[in-house]
């Protein structure tokens, strides 16, 4: 029997949703299984580093990576894997563009530690934060170090593929995964290095199926403030839905279900800085030629850096806020 | 000579957790200690979002039951606008959230802590494992499995309109409602659920129940611990997953309070040690005493055998007389033995179901009327549901925008970091003594120790093999390996 070409998952820090979004594949798992020997998936199997350590390099053909770099330990194994890996692709949205743990980097890494060491119920009079080295009596114990700034894969290594979403749609892990056992089958061919894979080349607005008027918006509104129209393009409405500037892939999801579009697939194609093509589109349909009024819609979206950066701001053009930024610099 | 056992990765909270067993020159466990490696900082960068996004902010704390985050963000946000949703809302969130608990509780005992049972703690490490008790049970269990967690995932995303990372929850209500059709195939999906439960039950009983050896494991003292027990109560004192008061009752079983959510840091404060990023929650008015039983101690656990010890009784009539032979089975209320968390799940499932049922055939579960428009200020306001794992309580504050000046979480294994922690080296004592050689079954058992809570991660409830890999090595005082075990090489 020949060897099978060997199939890594891991997880950084994420949340585990994109190994369930992989589990609801179903029966697809089992061609995966089929196709790949499984070396190394803490969700399903075994998860000792050392033995991946002892792989020749380039060993393993693929591996999905999912979770952003938040500390030592995250970039140590990402290092690691990229040097097993031929392919390594960046999987879901933390890995890609830093998710919603991204948004830490609005702070420096010394303030969520401190916050979280200091919340209302937290009983800390003596201030005791938490040390990657600590002496107990019965010797010294380690836990990793939180890096300054929450950074994507690619910021750490080199990335061959890059697959989005929050998590990335079953059905789409289930094409991508075809699509790998036909090019081991010799049936099709790799996209070029750097693609995105496992996703639209539009924009959700073009998978949405609202109906769409010319939009001129008076004023912007949140979601729960009012009745909506329940097949009426929620920007038309006046809802910050970020549509116009997310990749296509989900079928839309959100919007069907009434809920505006958050951006879980990251930058549309062509779009080098998601927060900047969104702020764009949203310029683009205030209706008002005078500045005090502009304005006033403006503040009518009370959290810029959340609606243009929320899941993109690590791997933004912007990467951090200052305290972070500085922090990381120093 | 001292000697070292480090376990590393054993699991995952938000990250990879490590266990450091530390033996005293008698061979003896001098003490052991569960460290979190890593924390993401949701407290602090929520601070300045809109109340509103929160349950799709934390959601991502956990994609095992971004659900449980979701309904506890939206009862929040709900507390903080000062709005009351509609029945019809309520009923929906609740039925979401019941057909996500067939699928978590489904998962976990049948891919991880069902095969220590159903196949022995001391079957072969390659049987013990979900496909072990498919060639055990039979065939068709792999394809009910699947099934259950289908139709869960089903209803999550009819309802909360993805499978993963629901997104429907807003203040005051829902984006959408459900039409008949869809009411009909759900109320299908759970009849199926509550026969699969029952079975399920079933299993366990002729099994488990049947073998006096397991029962004597279950009973026997390594797994027991006295302490309080915690769990969500409707206005009757019985449980409900999605809205009520937290009830706790002290080590003999007697009410030691019942609060409403906006007043748990009254009663909840968590303790802080330097060597984790995970803090160990305590009852207040009883004080941090160290990882120790008894009444004195504020420590207290929260699972599905804890809400079993802290209700008196299900709201459900088949899941009542599980319920009640639960009890007399074991010995009446409260039943101490952590073990006993695998069969209280058991009786989780089947009200879970039932539930499903009952609010799918409501006759008010297709109404229109899912949302109220806030109209007050927001302020401040705490949500608390029972997430599978445990209580689990959002409390947020905010500006008269409603964007957030203050975030407190309170997760649901937080609440047993202090009790998995004692089970551990509980176990660790009773199993590693004067320098006896630790050997794979022994490692399982200290497994079993923390795999009853079923921590929150992947690895422990949505396992595809079910088998937690340790790594076991024994050091001496140069730091140099003695001796390397491995489970699951």
């Amino acid at each position: 029997m020949t060897a099978k070409p060997k199939f890594a998952m891991y997880w950084a820090a994420s949340c585990g949703g994109c190994e369930i979004a992989v589990l609801n594949t179903h029966e697809k798992i089992l061609d995966v299984d089929a196709n790949f020997d499984v070396v190394f998936w803490p969700v399903a199997m075994d998860a000792k580093y050392k033995d991946v350590e002892a792989m020749e390099d380039g060993s393993i053909l693929l591996t999905l990576f999912n979770g952003g770099i938040r500390n030592d330990e995250n970039e140590h194994i990402a290092k690691l894997l990229r040097k097993k890996s031929k392919i390594l692709v960046a999987f879901g949205s933390c890995a890609n563009e830093g998710c919603i743990p991204g948004l830490a980097n609005l702070s420096a890494a010394g303030e969520i530690v401190h916050t979280a060491f200091n919340t209302i119920s937290t009983d800390n009079p003596t201030e005791i934060y938490p040390r990657t080295s600590v002496d107990v009596p019965e010797g010294e114990i380690h836990i990793p170090k939180i890096l300054p700034v929450l950074k994507t894969l690619d910021q750490v290594v080199d990335v061959d593929y890059y697959m989005p979403g929050c998590p990335p749609e079953s059905h789409q892990i289930a094409a991508v995964i075809d699509l790998v056992i036909q090019v081991l089958q010799g049936k099709a061919e790799l996209p070029p290095k750097g693609s995105v894979i496992g996703a639209g080349n539009s924009t959700v607005c073009d998978e949405c199926t609202r109906t769409r008027n010319i939009k001129s918006i008076k004023a912007f509104k949140r979601i729960f403030g009012q009745p909506l129209d329940a097949s009426l393009c929620l920007l038309e409405q006046g809802i910050p839905c970020n549509g116009p500037a997310t990749r296509s892939g989900c079928n839309a999801r959100c919007p069907s279900a009434g809920a505006q579009c958050i951006g879980c697939y990251g930058p549309a194609e062509g779009v080098m800085d998601y927060g900047a093509r969104l702020i764009t589109s949203f310029a683009s349909v205030i209706d008002s030629n005078d500045p005090k009024q502009i304005e006033s819609i403006i503040d009518g979206i009370p959290d810029p850096a959340g609606q243009f950066y929320r899941f993109n701001l690590a791997g933004s053009l912007l990467k951090a806020a200052v305290p972070a930024w500085k922090k990381e610099k120093a | 000579m001292n000697q070292r056992i480090t376990i590393d990765p054993i699991t995952r909270l938000e990250g990879h957790g490590k266990i450091e067993i530390f033996l005293n020159e008698d061979g003896d466990v001098a003490n052991t200690y569960f460290q979190i490696p890593e924390l993401r900082g949701f407290e602090r960068f929520c601070v300045g979002r809109p109340v509103e996004e929160m349950p799709l902010l934390t959601n991502r704390i956990c994609g095992v039951c971004p659900e449980a985050h979701h309904m506890a963000a939206a009862k929040a946000a709900d507390a903080v606008y000062h709005v009351d949703p509609p029945r019809t809302a309520k009923l929906l969130r609740e039925l979401l959230y019941s057909a996500f608990y067939v699928t978590d509780h489904t998962t976990h005992f049948y891919a991880l802590g069902g095969p220590d049972f159903i196949m022995g703690p001391d079957a072969p490490v390659a049987e013990r494992n979900i496909l072990g008790v498919i060639h055990k049970v039979g065939l068709e269990i792999g394809g009910k499995v699947i099934q259950a967690r289908k139709y869960g995932h089903t209803v999550v995303e009819i309802i909360g309109g993805r499978k993963v990372h629901p997104c429907t929850s807003i203040p005051g209500g829902l984006t959408k409602g459900i039409t008949e059709e869809q009411r009909k195939e759900i109320e299908e999906m759970g009849k199926w659920a509550i026969d699969f439960a029952q079975f399920s039950l079933k299993i366990f009983n002729d099994i488990v129940l049947g073998n006096q050896q397991y029962v004597d494991l279950i009973l026997g003292d390594i797994y027991n611990h006295q302490t309080y027990y915690m769990g969500m109560v409707d206005e009757n004192n019985k449980i409900n997953f999605y809205d009520g008061k937290v009830r706790v009752v002290d080590p003999d079983g007697k009410e030691f309070v019942k609060y409403e959510p906006k007043d748990y840091a009254e009663h909840i404060a968590e303790h802080v040690e330097p060597w984790t990023y995970l803090k160990f929650p305590y009852l207040k008015k009883v004080g941090w005493k160290g990882f120790v039983d008894g009444k004195d101690s504020g420590v207290y656990m929260a699972t599905p055998l804890s809400r079993l010890n802290a209700c008196d009784g299900m709201a459900t009539p088949l899941a009542q007389e599980e319920y009640e032979r639960f009890f007399s089975t074991l010995g009446g209320r409260p039943v101490h033995q952590r073990l006993a968390i695998h069969w209280a799940r058991l009786v989780e499932l089947l009200y879970a179901a039932e539930r499903w049922v009952e609010l799918a055939t409501d006759p008010e579960i297709t109404s229109p009327n899912f949302h109220t428009v806030p109209t007050e200020t927001p302020t401040e306001g705490v949500g608390i549901v029972e997430a599978p794992r445990g209580t689990l309580t959002h409390h947020y504050t905010t500006d008269e925008r409603g964007l957030l000046t203050k975030v407190n979480l309170i997760v649901g294994t937080t609440n047993n970091y202090a009790p998995i922690s004692m089970s551990i080296n509980k176990a660790a004592n009773s199993l590693i003594k004067h320098g006896e050689v630790v050997t794979e079954g022994m490692l399982n058992m200290v497994e079993m120790a923390f795999r009853a809570y079923d921590p929150c991660f992947g690895c422990a409830t949505h396992s595809l093999p079910g088998q937690m890999p340790l790594e076991v090595t024994i050091r001496d005082a140069k730091g140099e390996p003695v001796k390397v075990l491995r489970q699951y090489c």
